[in-house]
């Protein structure tokens, strides 16, 4: 069967070995020849090792001077096949593995995955573990979204700007660091709750972060928001329409820029999202401006949130007191018969969910991050299905490059935030 | 989903051939590819019911006899800010649906990522390439009967 394969690719017939992605390229009005390439439409490759294509995205521009006629993004770069690999793994073991997909803010990946598997076994978290996982979502946010700010202004030109906003990242992995253990891929949640309480130090350096960073934020803000350039470059960019965006099914700050105040956490709220106060920015313009001001305003009200975790934070088990679904500590699994028996059995043979299937939603950083999850009744999920927001936001980057300029490419990019570990699975 | 709201779906969808099941508390249409297009444009564009978005179409290999594929579209009102899931059982040997890009463009790349993935046809789909795996790859990696170590030479390298 393969031997098909390579004599196909071995008989060198320029027509058979030219992808389908040019043939997709191509239209009626684009005509390229070599002989004359200035007079003709001319075919760009921008990609996959690009600095400004954040990761390994290519894009297959179809030029007229410097205008864009069409896009074709092309995916797969970094497919590591994550949903054939949890077939294989019993649910704790893909905890390490939602790391890997949404690699700027790993620590609300975790939350997003056992939340969803938590609602397939039907396992309700204690108050103090909902409220440590919030805490981790917004660190997460205002960890995503100062890399979008950085890399955006980055590869517009000001580099200052992405080193300030480096410096307050930096901050965020060392609060990880006491809180998880490591600084940047954190397996931190368990199913049932979290892998440790968070201890006094974090809680503080938390407080203190948060007590800083807005000032800092403004600094970042005022030296970027009055710069000529940085106004000129994006104002305007990348315009797509409401309509196109709904019916591509975009979500997140590219759907908020757009005047759509769909939001998760108020619309559906999960965790303990409804006792909280806080505002959804909605910005109407729909260009990389607008995008650029939801990040900013979103992480504003990610510290307001955090604020109010740290003062209603109760007492009390973070942990679900589940001894058949939940791991136990490790001190007792030493010390207890009970214990190791369990643990014995949730390492080796999983949590065995009833058969059923389960689709759970949060708002990501960047979108609707949601998990749909197949049980068979054993300890490996049947089929998991990661909905992973820069797939779908992805989509979009045709529409707004249309009839841009070939330099628009890079703000363009930088305010859609693709995550490519993400987009590929 | 409020039961009122359901009641309107099912009495709207009356015509048609559909059995209600449910995700996990959130409500199910189960039907069979020839009414999609119709069903789903009727829960798109019907003012009371307005699913105006579609956010996934998941692909399951259910490794039986009879209508071994499934495909589950997830749908979102933003109106009314709820869910609905339509399920549509396919074949086992030639799993094949209608695109559903006409009625949501949005469906074009998650119809790619199922096809890829599960080799399972949308007619009517105006480009439907791989979108993950290389475009002369032959084996749909997300089949039950696909090694999880993969097919060793079915990726085609360059010779030194």
């Amino acid at each position: 069967m393969h031997n098909t394969v390579f004599e196909k690719l071995q008989n060198d017939d320029p027509d058979i070995r030219k992808t389908k992605i040019l043939e997709a390229l191509e239209s009626e009005d684009l005509n390229v020849s070599f002989n004359d390439a200035l007079e003709n439409e001319m075919v760009l490759n921008m990609g996959p090792q690009h600095p400004a294509t954040h990761g390994v995205l290519r894009l297959l521009v179809s030029l007229d001077g410097e205008t864009i006629r069409k896009v074709v993004p092309d995916l797969g770069f970094l497919h590591r096949g994550y949903e054939k690999l949890a077939e294989a793994t019993t649910y704790h073991e893909f905890i390490p593995h939602t790391d890997r997909l949404d690699y700027l803010q790993p620590i609300a990946n975790n939350v997003a995955y056992t939340m969803a598997v938590e609602k397939l076994i039907h396992i309700e978290v204690p108050e103090r573990g909902k409220y440590i996982r919030t805490i981790c979502s917004e660190l997460g946010r205002i960890q995503s979204h100062l890399i979008a700010y950085g890399t955006m202004v980055m590869d517009i030109g000001a580099l200052t700007p992405f080193l300030w906003a480096m410096r307050e990242r930096e901050k965020i992995l060392d609060i990880y660091d006491i809180l998880t253990g490591v600084r940047f891929t954190t397996s931190y949640t368990r199913i049932g709750g979290v892998a440790q309480d968070i201890p006094d130090t974090a809680i503080a350096a938390i407080k203190k972060f948060i007590d800083e960073f807005p000032k800092y934020l403004q600094e970042m803000r005022d030296i970027i928001e009055r710069n000529k350039i940085f106004i000129v470059r994006t104002e305007g960019i990348g315009y797509i329409s409401k309509e196109d965006l709904i019916d591509l099914g975009i979500t997140g700050p590219i759907l908020r820029a757009a005047g759509v105040s769909r939001d998760l956490r108020k619309d559906d709220p999960y965790l303990i999202y409804d006792k909280l106060d806080f505002d959804i920015p909605v910005f109407n313009d729909s260009d990389c401006l607008s995008r650029y001001y939801v990040r900013i305003e979103e992480m504003i009200q990610s510290t307001r949130i955090l604020h109010q975790c740290l003062d209603k934070m109760p007492k009390g088990l973070y942990n679900s007191n589940n001894p058949k679904k939940v791991l136990p500590k490790k001190e007792r699994v030493y010390t207890k018969m009970e214990e190791l028996i369990h643990d014995f059995m949730l390492i080796n043979f999983g949590v065995n969910p009833p058969i059923g299937e389960s689709y759970s939603a949060v708002e990501s950083s960047k979108g609707e991050l949601g998990f749909y999850i197949k049980s068979n009744g054993s300890g490996y999920p049947f089929r998991l299905k990661i909905h992973s927001p820069s797939f779908c936001n992805l989509q979009s980057m045709p529409i707004m490059m249309k009839d841009c300029m070939i330099s628009d490419t890079v703000p363009i990019i930088g305010s859609v935030d693709p995550v490519m570990g993400e987009a590929d699975k | 989903m409020n039961q009122k709201r359901l009641e309107l779906i099912k009495s709207k969808l009356a015509d048609f051939e559909i059995e209600l099941s449910d995700i996990n508390g959130t409500p199910a249409i189960i039907t069979n590819p020839a009414n999609i297009i119709i069903i789903c444009s009727i829960l798109k564009t019907d003012l009371d019911i307005s699913f105006e978005m579609l956010l996934d179409v998941m692909g399951v290999d259910n490794f039986q006899k009879e209508k071994r594929f499934e495909v589950v579209c997830s749908l979102y009102s933003l109106k009314y800010k709820d869910r609905i899931f339509i399920k549509v059982p396919l074949d086992s040997k030639n799993p094949e649906m209608p695109s559903l890009t006409a009625v949501w463009k949005g469906a074009n790349w998650f119809e790619r990522e199922t096809f890829d993935m599960f080799g399972i046809k949308f007619t009517g789909h105006p480009d439907l390439r791989r979108i993950y795996m290389p475009e002369e790859y032959e084996h749909f990696p997300l089949r039950k009967d696909f090694p999880l170590l993969g097919i060793p030479d079915s990726i085609y390298l360059p010779k030194k």
